[in-house]
């Protein structure tokens, strides 16, 4: 274990004493992209949770140059900071755009299409924490079957999470890569290859939320490693096309062990007025995407 | 980074502790067993599972290993995942470790 550990960088470029909450699986995962991205980067970051991480104004926690922008125009102003560094000659720095569900699933889905689409040279990032938990956890297109939030107190998220990765893979894109706070070192050898790639490069992050999900702060890693051993959220990365399997999610698709999604339901406060319809549907819908990723995995 | 642009007229400056001493969230504090912790068991370098989870990056990766308590908000990753279980979160204001 070590000798994996002592590859990644020592320095912290998000400094300690910064406005995340206790606990927050964001900033575990922003801690490892912040190391892999470090040199020659600019970050461009909408209304979100990150803005809050970040601070306010005359100081701010991260040491990496950051652009506020508006919440719709993510990948917009990535696609502006491409284009001017690219016209004063400093096409070696990297563009990033690093936003939360509802700045890529909901209200940036078109600025990232169209930036997608044009293939320009840039990094967006989604910490997904599967809802607007920034503003008090109202419902995404990203919030899972059957989760209470403020915007569905009585009877839970009807729809299902929506397939954002499938969205990117329509728009064939040099690389699409799932990471997850649980394992680090996989975030960051997925944020270093993604800064050698040429093109628009998809990452997306499963930031646990203690406050929003509702369990107690000490069990993010847990309950992001349970999404990953109940099969709720898959690592893989698509390179041209290609898909495989990474890291955790490799070995449970080679042993074909997965855990009943049961078990990271029961651990949230979300999830408890679930009915078992809900939770069966679910598990099919689990079932079913893994089979997916597995057909796909073989070729 | 620290170079003035002038035609940027709101930029903020990088400083740790943005949000002030983030200690003061705390309720329950980290305390290690330095006797089970596998860095001073060992006496090399090892293991430093507490650093990699600590979603703060307040944890020193020596030996023994040390926890800023300035800024450690008192999450208890470190303590659920440390797989020796030398970290035990006791309430804060209790002094005898």
């Amino acid at each position: 274990m070590p000798e994996n550990l002592f590859k990644v960088k020592k320095e912290e470029y998000m400094l300690p004493g910064n406005r995340a909450c206790q606990g927050c699986g964001l900033s575990l995962a922003y801690r490892y992209a912040t190391k892999a991205l470090h040199q020659k980067t600019i970050l461009t970051i909408p209304a979100s949770c990150l803005t809050v991480l970040h601070g306010l104004y005359p100081t701010t926690s991260v040491m990496i140059p950051c652009l506020n922008c508006t919440f719709a125009s993510t990948a917009a102003s990535a696609a502006g900071l491409v284009a001017g560094l690219a016209a004063t000659g400093q096409t070696d720095t990297t563009v990033v755009a690093f936003a939360g569900d509802g700045g890529t699933y909901d209200i940036g889905i078109q600025a990232l299409s169209g930036a997608a689409e044009r293939g320009t040279d840039f990094i967006f990032a989604c910490y997904d924490n599967e809802g607007y938990m920034n503003t008090g956890t109202q419902r995404s297109s990203a919030t899972p079957l059957g989760a209470l939030t403020t915007t569905t107190p009585i009877l839970t998220k009807v729809q299902h999470k929506k397939d954002m990765l499938k969205i990117m893979e329509a728009h064939h894109l040099p690389y699409i890569a799932t990471t997850s706070p649980a394992y680090p070192i996989d975030l960051y050898d997925k944020f270093v290859k993604a800064k050698r790639i040429v093109g628009t490069r998809y990452l997306q992050i499963q930031a646990p939320c203690p406050p929003g999900w509702g369990y107690p702060p000490r069990d993010t890693v847990k309950i992001a490693r349970l999404a990953i051993e109940t099969g709720i959220f898959v690592l893989f990365e698509i390179e041209d096309g290609k898909f495989h399997f990474t890291s955790r999610s490799k070995t449970i698709a080679q042993r074909g062990r997965r855990l009943p999604v049961v078990n990271y339901l029961e651990k949230q406060e979300r999830f408890q007025k679930m009915s078992m319809d809900q939770i069966e549907s679910l598990q099919k819908m689990v079932d079913s995407k893994w089979q997916e990723y597995q057909k796909k995995a073989e070729g | 980074m620290e170079k003035k642009d002038e035609n940027i007229s709101a930029m903020s400056t990088v400083a740790v502790g943005e949000a002030g001493r983030t200690g003061d969230w705390r309720d329950l504090k980290p305390v290690i067993n330095h006797s089970k912790c596998i860095p001073t068991v060992k006496n090399k370098a090892a293991c430093y599972l507490c650093w990699l989870y600590c979603p703060e990056g307040v944890i020193k990766t020596g030996i023994p290993v040390e926890i800023d308590m300035d800024y450690c908000k008192g999450c208890g990753i470190c303590a659920e995942e440390c797989p020796a279980k030398a970290i035990s979160m006791v309430p804060e204001g209790d002094n005898d470790e």
